[in-house]
C-alpha cells in the first residue's frame, strides 16, 4: 500500500496553489538551513530500525510504557553518539522518536537535570550530576500533591531538620499530601527532587527542594519508608508513568537539600536566599514552550482534517453532479480555515515569545529585570489563551472528520488527549488569566494615577486622555477598515482597553461596597478573565500583522495576509458583542465583517492543502490514516483495522465462552 | 462517613431533594421502580464495572458480551419484560456497558420495514437469540447522505436471488455495532438493481456468520474496525461482500417488493418509516446525552466543594474551589443546561407521542415540524451537552484527566452523539430549511405549524428592561431570544432571496448562506428551550421550594445564553450596551445564589456511586482516599517487564561507557 500514487484530488489541490509551500516552511522553521537540518534529523530517526514499532493504538498501556522506555534509552545514547546538543535539535529528535508524545524520561531530562544545574551547589553537582547524566540516577520533579496543585504555598509535605544526625526527615502527613502526578515517578525514577515545607529550629521556612533517593540502586525496589507507584490510567499519556510518592519518616542527609540559594547550616540555622525573581525566568520559558506546542498540535489536527476534507466526498451541492469534496461546503470551510489561520498566528506568537525570552535572558544575566514582570504576565495569559483555543480547535478538527475522526486511526484523538492537559499543567489556565489580569489592573491604576505604561499595555495610556467623556467609552469612534490588518489591530486594541477599563471599574465598585480586597477580586474575576482574553487576543492579532511586513516572497505574503485577515475578522465575528457594546463597530459593519469572512473562506480554499503541506509533518510523525500525504485513506484504513486486537483470531473467544452456551440454552 | 465539606452543603438545601428527584423521574412511583432496577443490577456482581478503567479492548468486549448474555437471565429472574415499566431503566443501570444494542435495531428495522411474513419468520429467532443481528448502513466512504451508498444488490431472476457486492473499497460497510465479532446476521442497505435498472437504496437481511461455528459465510469478509475514542466494549465492524447470494424473500418488503419475474412494486407510504428514523434521534437524548452531562455535573460539583485551593481571605483556610466565581461560571451554567434540556426532552417526547397517534390515524401534517424539531434539537442538545461535559472535565484540573475520575470516558462517549444519527451541521441545515420555508409562508400570510408561528409576528421594538432585576423576568428574556431568532431567520431568508434574484443558482445561494442558516437554526432551538423552561417553571408546584430553585436555574440558563452571545442581542440595537451590563450583573448575581444549592441540585439526579464510577464524585466525598486506593489496583503497579528488559541495563552499565 505504501507505493500507491497520490490521490487525484490531493494532486489537483497541490497543483492549484498560488505559492510555494517550501518557502512558507522555511519561514516557520526560521530559515532554509534550519528546515534542512530538521529534515536531516527527521530522516535519522525515521530511517532507524531501532525506532520502529507496531502501531501504538493496538498496544496496552503497559506495552506502550515499555516501548517508550525502550526508545528513550536508545534516544539518549544516539543523541550523544550523533553529538546533537542544540536544544531545538534535541527537541526535534525527541519529538520524532516519540511522535510528539510524552515519554518517561521527560522529567529527568527536562526538570531533574536543569534543576541540578541551576539550584545545586558545586559539591552537589559533583555528587549527582554526572551519575544523572549517565542515567545511573534517573530523577523526577515531585511538586504537585494529591490535594494541591497550582497554589504552591498549600503543599503539605514536610522536611524537618534533625541537627543531632544532620538529616532531614521527610513526611507525607496526610492523604492529600501524597505526591501525585509527577511524570516518571511511578516506575522509572530512582530519585526525585521533592518540594517540601522546611522546618528547622521549630519554624516553617516555606517550600524548598530536596534530592530524595526513592528506589534501591541495583534492585529498583522502593526504599524503606517510601511508598511509590503509578497513579493508574489517564485520558492520554499512556507512555508516561505519572506516579505517587508517600514518605514516612524518610531520612536524607543535610547535603541533599538544594542549597545554591537558601541553606540550612549543620546546627539548623537557616540562611535566606537573595532574590526569587529569577524563578520567573524558568516559568516564562516553559510557558513559551506551551504556546509553541499549541501551534504545533493545532497544525497537526488541521493537516489531518483539511487533507481528509479534500479526499472525502459527500452529498450533492449541485443537482445531478457527482458528490463534491466536503472541503467545498461553506460550513466545512467555516470550521477549518479559521483554525488554520489560528495555527499560523500561534506559530508566530510562539516564535516571538521565544525570541523575547532569549533577548531578556541576556538582560537578566546583566542584572536587568525590568522587562520580566510584563513578559511573565504576558506569557501566563498567552499560555492560557493559546492552549484553550488549540484544545477546542483540535476537537473541532476531529468533529469535522465525522465518524472516522472518532476512530483512533485518524490520529486526532491522540493529539487531543496528549495536548489537553496543557490547559492544566504549568499553571491552571483560569489562574493564569487572572495573573495577567493582575498586571493589567496594576497598569490601569498606574495610568489613572497619571503615570505612563510601556510595552504591550501602552494602549492603556490613551484611556486617560479620553477621561473627559466620563462613562461613555462608546462615544469614541475608530474608523475601522475591514480590509486592513493594521486597522483591525486598532479595533482589537480598543476592545482590550474597554474591557480592561470595565473590569477595573467593576473591581472598584465592589471595593466601594467595603468588601475585602480578596472578595472584591473574586466577585470581579469573570470580568477580569474577559479583560485578559481581550488583551491576549489583541497581542496575537498585532504580532501576526507585524509578521507580514517581514515576509519577502510576494505570493507567500499574499496568502499570509489572507490568513491574518481571516484570523482578525473571525475573532470579531465570534465576539461581536464586545465590539458592538463598546461602539467600536456598528451592526452594519458587523454584517460586513461576517460577509468578508465568508469571502475570505473562498479566497483561501484553493491554497488550503498547500497551507497545511507547509507545516511539513512527516506521515510517521502525523500518525494519521486520514491525514496521509498521499491521501489514500480508505485502503489504509482497511489495512489498519485488520491489525486490531479484536481481529487476532477469526472467531473471538467470546463466542465459545458466552454466545454459544446462550444459544444452546435458549 | 461523609466528608464534612460535602455534608455541610447538604444541610443548607433550599428545597426538597427527594421531591425534585421525583419531578425528574415523572413521579414518586417511577423513582421507586428506577431505584429497584438499579439496585437489582448493581447488587449483581456479574454487572460490576469495578475494573473497567484497567481493561483492554478485548477484555471490555468480552465483558459486554458476558453481560448481555447474563442480562437475559436476569430479566427472566426478575420478571422484567420489554414492555414493562422497568425496561427503560435497565440501560441506565448498566451505564450502557453491554453488547447487542444493534440487535435491537436489527429487530426494529425488521418490524418496521418487513412484511408480516418476514416479521413472523425473523422476530422469534431474534427474540430467542438464535441469531444475533446488526444494522449495516454506513460505508467507509459514505455516511449521512444515504443516496451515495455504493453496495449493490442485483436481482437474478434465474435463481430468484439477490447478489450482493461491495464494488470498491469505499463501499465497504464500516462502523456498524456488534458486527465486527458478534453478529450472525445484518440488515444491509444496498442499491437495488433489477434488469439493469437501479431502484435506489433498499434493506436486505444477510447472514454473515455460521450459526454452528461462527465462522464467516462464503463471500463475506468481516472484522472489527479497531480502537476508537470510546465504545471499546462494542465491536464496531467492517463488512465486505463478494457475490453473496440471498433468497428473494430476504429483501425487507413492507413498502417495496421485487416479484419473482423482476417486477418492482412500491406499496404503501414510507412516511411512517421516515418518522421512525426521526424518533430515534429524540429517544437517544435521555440516556446517551442528558445522563452523561448530569453525571459530569455531579462529579465536578461534588469535587469542587471537597477540593480546596488558595485562600480567598488571608488567614482563613484554603477556599473550596466552588467558591471562586470563575469556577461557578464554568459549572453552574452546565447544571442549568442539564435541567433545561431535561424539560425540553419531556416536551419533545410528549410532542412525538402525539405525532405518533396522529400518524397512526394517517394524518401526516405534523411530520415536517417533528422532523425539523428532532433534527435541530438533536444537534443543539448533543453539542451543548458535549461541550458541558468537557467543561466539567477541565474544571477538575489534573485529577479530571485521570480515567479514575470517570470524566474522560463520559466525554469520549457523549461526543460520539454529535455524529451518529445524523451529523450535527447537516441536521441544523435541515432544521433551517424548514425555518426558511415557514418564514416565507408566514410572510405571505399562510398558516404555519405552532412552533414557528412566532416568525410571523415580527415586532420592531426594543428591549424594555430598565434595571438588572428586569432581566429576571421570563417575559423580557424570552422575547429577546424570540427577537434574535426572528432576526437571524429573516435576514438569512432575505439574503437567500437577494442572491437568487441576482441570478445565483438556488443550490449555490444555499451553500453561500449555510453559515448563517446554522446560526438561525440554533437561535430557533435556543429560543424554544428557554421558552419551554420558563413555561415549565410557571406550572410547577410552589411547595417544597422546587419552583423557586427551578426559576433561578431557568434565569441562569437564559442569561448565560445572552452573556455568551452578546453580539446577537446587541446587533440591531434591540438590547443596548447599558442593558447588556445589566444582563452581566444579573447573571453574576445568580451564580452566587445557585452556588448555595449546587450540591443538592446534583444530588437530585440520584446517581449511585457505582453508576458514577468516579473517584472524585462519590456521595461521601472521600475523594483522596478513593483515588489512592483505586490507583493501587492499576495493572501498571504489578511489576512491569520494562524494568528487567530496559531500565536495568539503562541504569547499570549500558550508558556508562558513553
Amino acid at each position: 500500500a505504501a507505493a500507491m500514487a497520490v490521490n487525484a484530488d490531493l494532486r489537483r489541490e497541490r497543483a492549484a496553489a498560488t505559492f510555494q509551500p517550501e518557502l512558507l516552511t522555511h519561514i516557520l522553521d526560521g530559515g532554509p538551513e534550519r528546515t534542512r537540518r530538521r529534515k536531516e534529523i527527521e530522516a535519522l530517526v525515521f530511517n532507524d530500525p531501532d525506532f520502529q514499532h507496531e502501531d501504538l493504538n493496538f498496544l496496552s498501556r503497559s506495552q506502550r510504557y515499555e516501548q517508550a522506555i525502550r526508545k528513550s534509552s536508545l534516544m539518549v545514547m544516539k543523541l550523544r553518539e550523533y553529538g546533537i546538543a542544540d536544544p531545538d535539535e534535541i527537541y526535534w529528535f525527541k519529538s520524532f522518536v516519540h511522535r510528539g508524545r510524552p515519554e518517561p524520561l521527560d522529567l529527568h531530562l527536562g526538570m531533574f537535570l536543569p534543576t541540578l544545574l541551576t539550584q545545586a551547589t558545586p559539591e552537589q553537582q559533583d555528587r549527582f550530576f554526572m551519575p544523572a547524566w549517565n542515567l545511573e540516577i534517573i530523577g523526577t520533579y515531585a511538586q504537585t500533591e494529591m490535594g494541591h496543585g497550582t497554589h504552591l504555598r498549600g503543599l503539605e509535605t514536610t522536611a524537618t531538620y534533625d541537627p543531632s544526625t544532620q538529616e532531614f526527615i521527610l513526611n507525607s502527613p496526610t492523604v492529600t499530601s501524597i505526591k501525585w502526578w509527577p511524570g516518571g515517578l511511578g516506575k522509572t525514577s530512582n530519585h526525585a527532587i521533592v518540594l517540601a515545607q522546611l522546618y528547622t529550629q521549630g519554624q516553617c521556612k516555606g517550600l524548598h527542594a530536596f534530592i530524595v533517593p526513592i528506589r534501591q540502586l541495583g534492585t529498583h525496589e522502593p526504599l524503606p519508608g517510601i511508598t511509590v507507584g503509578d497513579i493508574g490510567p489517564k485520558f492520554g499519556y499512556d507512555e508516561m508513568d505519572n506516579g505517587y510518592l508517600k514518605m514516612d519518616n524518610f531520612r536524607i542527609p543535610r547535603e541533599n537539600m538544594l542549597m545554591k540559594y537558601a541553606q540550612v547550616e549543620p546546627d539548623g540555622t537557616y540562611v535566606k536566599p537573595v532574590s526569587d525573581k529569577l524563578t520567573y525566568g524558568t516559568m516564562v520559558f516553559i510557558r513559551s514552550l506551551i504556546v509553541g506546542d499549541s501551534a504545533r498540535s493545532l497544525s497537526r489536527a488541521c493537516t489531518i482534517a483539511i487533507r481528509y476534507s479534500a479526499v472525502r466526498h459527500q452529498s450533492e451541492l449541485k443537482p445531478g453532479e457527482p458528490e463534491p469534496q466536503i472541503l467545498d461546503y461553506q460550513t466545512q470551510q467555516y470550521k477549518l480555515f479559521p483554525l488554520l489561520a489560528t495555527a499560523y498566528a500561534f506559530h508566530f506568537v510562539g516564535a516571538y515569545i521565544k525570541d523575547t525570552y532569549h533577548r531578556i535572558n541576556g538582560d537578566i544575566s546583566k542584572g536587568d529585570l525590568s522587562e520580566l514582570p510584563e513578559l511573565h504576565a504576558l506569557t501566563a495569559g498567552l499560555k492560557a489563551f493559546t492552549s484553550w483555543t488549540a484544545n477546542a480547535g483540535i476537537e473541532e478538527c476531529r468533529m469535522a472528520c465525522g465518524g472516522h475522526g472518532y476512530s483512533r486511526c485518524s490520529g486526532i484523538p491522540d493529539i487531543y488527549v496528549t495536548f489537553t492537559p496543557s490547559c492544566t499543567y504549568e499553571g491552571e489556565n483560569t489562574v493564569m488569566m487572572l495573573q495577567t489580569a493582575r498586571f493589567l489592573m496594576k497598569s490601569y491604576t498606574q495610568v489613572t494615577s497619571g503615570q505612563q505604561v510601556t510595552g504591550m499595555v501602552s494602549y492603556l495610556n490613551d484611556l486617560s486622555r479620553q477621561r473627559i467623556q466620563p462613562q461613555h467609552v462608546a462615544a469614541r469612534t475608530v474608523t475601522v477598515r475591514i480590509n486592513d490588518p493594521t486597522s483591525l489591530v486598532e479595533a482589537y486594541k480598543s476592545r482590550a482597553a474597554r474591557l480592561v477599563e470595565s473590569a477595573a471599574k467593576n473591581l472598584q465598585a465592589e471595593l466601594n461596597h467595603r468588601k475585602s480586597k480578596e472578595d472584591a477580586w473574586n466577585r470581579t474575576s469573570v470580568d477580569l478573565v474577559r479583560a485578559s482574553e481581550a488583551h491576549c487576543h489583541y497581542v496575537i492579532v498585532k504580532l501576526f500583522t507585524d509578521k507580514l511586513a517581514n515576509v519577502s516572497d510576494a505570493a507567500v505574503r499574499a496568502v499570509l495576509t489572507d490568513l491574518c485577515l481571516l484570523y482578525a475578522l473571525f475573532g470579531i465575528s465570534r465576539n461581536t458583542g464586545d465590539f458592538l457594546q463598546a461602539g467600536i463597530l456598528t451592526g452594519a459593519q458587523i454584517t460586513q465583517v461576517n460577509q468578508h469572512v465568508k469571502e475570505l473562506l473562498a479566497v483561501i480554499r484553493p491554497n488550503a492543502v498547500a497551507l497545511v503541506d507547509s507545516f511539513d509533518f512527516h506521515d510517521v510523525h502525523l500518525g494519521s490514516v486520514l491525514g496521509r500525504y498521499d491521501g489514500n485513506v480508505y485502503e489504509n484504513m482497511f489495512e489498519w483495522a485488520k491489525k486490531s486486537p479484536l481481529n487476532k483470531t477469526q472467531v473471538h473467544e467470546s463466542f465459545h465462552k458466552h454466545l454459544k452456551p446462550m444459544q444452546a440454552k435458549l | 462517613s461523609v466528608n464534612p465539606d460535602l455534608a455541610s452543603e447538604r444541610q443548607a438545601a433550599s428545597f426538597s431533594v427527594e421531591k425534585l428527584t421525583a419531578l425528574l423521574d415523572g413521579g414518586a412511583e417511577q423513582t421507586r421502580i428506577r431505584r429497584a432496577v438499579v439496585e437489582a443490577v448493581e447488587s449483581d456482581p456479574e454487572f460490576s464495572r469495578e475494573n473497567q478503567y484497567f481493561q483492554t479492548q478485548n477484555e471490555r468486549y468480552e465483558s459486554a458480551v458476558r453481560k448481555a448474555v447474563h442480562l437475559q437471565k436476569k430479566m427472566h429472574e426478575m420478571g422484567w419484560t420489554e414492555n414493562g415499566p422497568e425496561y427503560k431503566y435497565i440501560y441506565r443501570a448498566l451505564s450502557g456497558d453491554v453488547a447487542f444494542l444493534l440487535h435491537r435495531v436489527f429487530m426494529r428495522s425488521i418490524s418496521v420495514l418487513g412484511s408480516d411474513k418476514q416479521i413472523a419468520k425473523w422476530i422469534p429467532l431474534a427474540t430467542q437469540h438464535k441469531l444475533i443481528g446488526s444494522y449495516a448502513q454506513t460505508e467507509l466512504g459514505h455516511g449521512t447522505y444515504l443516496q451515495g451508498l455504493e453496495t449493490t444488490a442485483v436481482f437474478d431472476t434465474a435463481t430468484q436471488e439477490f447478489i450482493l457486492n461491495t464494488p470498491k473499497i469505499s463501499a465497504m460497510k464500516w462502523w456498524p455495532g456488534d458486527m465486527g465479532r458478534s453478529a450472525t446476521h445484518t440488515v444491509v442497505f444496498a442499491q437495488l438493481y433489477v434488469h439493469g435498472k437501479c431502484y435506489g437504496i433498499h434493506p436486505f437481511i444477510v447472514q454473515i456468520r455460521s450459526l454452528q461455528d461462527h465462522s464467516l459465510c462464503p463471500g463475506i469478509t468481516a472484522g472489527d474496525i479497531g480502537p476508537k475514542m470510546n465504545f471499546e466494549h462494542i465491536d464496531n465492524g467492517y463488512l465486505l461482500l463478494k457475490n453473496v447470494r440471498i433468497p428473494r424473500e430476504n429483501m425487507l418488503s413492507k413498502f417495496c417488493e421485487v416479484r419473482p419475474d423482476g417486477t418492482y412494486v412500491r406499496q404503501g407510504s414510507q412516511k411512517i418509516n421516515y418518522f421512525t428514523m426521526t424518533t430515534v434521534r429524540i429517544s437517544l437524548i435521555s440516556d446517551e446525552v442528558l445522563t452523561p452531562l448530569m453525571k459530569a455535573c455531579t462529579i465536578a460539583i461534588r469535587y469542587s466543594v471537597v477540593r480546596r485551593q488558595s485562600k480567598l481571605k488571608p488567614g482563613e483556610q484554603e477556599a473550596k474551589i466552588l467558591d471562586y466565581q470563575t469556577q461557578q461560571e464554568k459549572l453552574l451554567p452546565q447544571l442549568a443546561a442539564a435541567y433545561a434540556f431535561h424539560f425540553i426532552n419531556d416536551y419533545l417526547q410528549e410532542l412525538f407521542n402525539r405525532g405518533y397517534r396522529e400518524i397512526q390515524k394517517k394524518n401526516f401534517d405534523m411530520l415536517p415540524e417533528l422532523h425539523a424539531l428532532s433534527s435541530g434539537f438533536k444537534a443543539m442538545i448533543t453539542q451543548h451537552c458535549t461541550a458541558g461535559v468537557e467543561i466539567c472535565l477541565r474544571a477538575c484540573g489534573g485529577h479530571g484527566y485521570s480515567l479514575l475520575s470517570g470524566l474522560p470516558s463520559l466525554y469520549t462517549k457523549i461526543l460520539a452523539s454529535c455524529i451518529y444519527e445524523g451529523e450535527n451541521t447537516i441536521l441544523l441545515l435541515q432544521a433551517a430549511r424548514f425555518l426558511i420555508k415557514c418564514f416565507m409562508a408566514a410572510s405571505a400570510g399562510q398558516p404555519v405549524p405552532p412552533s414557528v408561528t412566532y416568525l410571523a409576528a415580527v415586532k420592531h421594538g426594543k428591549c424594555p428592561a430598565k434595571n438588572k432585576l428586569d432581566f429576571l423576568s421570563p417575559d423580557i428574556y424570552t422575547e429577546a431570544y424570540q427577537h434574535v431568532a426572528v432576526r437571524l431567520t429573516g435576514s438569512t431568508a432575505a439574503k437567500l432571496q437577494d442572491l437568487i434574484q441576482s441570478g445565483v443558482k438556488k443550490h449555490d445561494a444555499w451553500n453561500q448562506c449555510t453559515v448563517q442558516l446554522v446560526q438561525a437554526a440554533k437561535a430557533h432551538c435556543h429560543y424554544i428551550a428557554v421558552k419551554n423552561f420558563a413555561e415549565t417553571v410557571e406550572k410547577l408546584e410552589t411547595t417544597a421550594g422546587i419552583q423557586k430553585i427551578m426559576k433561578h436555574l431557568c434565569d441562569l440558563f437564559a442569561l448565560h445564553g445572552i452573556f455568551s452571545n452578546t453580539g446577537a442581542f446587541l446587533h440591531d440595537g434591540y438590547t443596548s450596551a447599558a442593558q447588556m451590563d445589566m444582563v452581566t450583573a444579573s447573571y453574576l448575581d445568580l451564580l452566587a445564589v445557585i452556588r448555595k444549592d449546587a450540591v443538592p441540585l446534583v444530588d437530585a439526579f440520584d446517581f449511585t456511586d457505582k453508576s458514577l464510577n468516579s473517584a472524585l464524585g462519590s456521595y461521601d466525598g472521600q475523594v483522596y482516599q478513593r483515588l489512592y486506593e483505586w490507583a493501587q489496583k492499576s495493572p501498571t503497579n504489578q511489576m512491569s517487564p520494562a524494568y528487567e528488559r530496559y531500565l536495568k541495563p539503562l541504569l547499570h552499565n549500558t550508558l556508562s561507557k558513553l
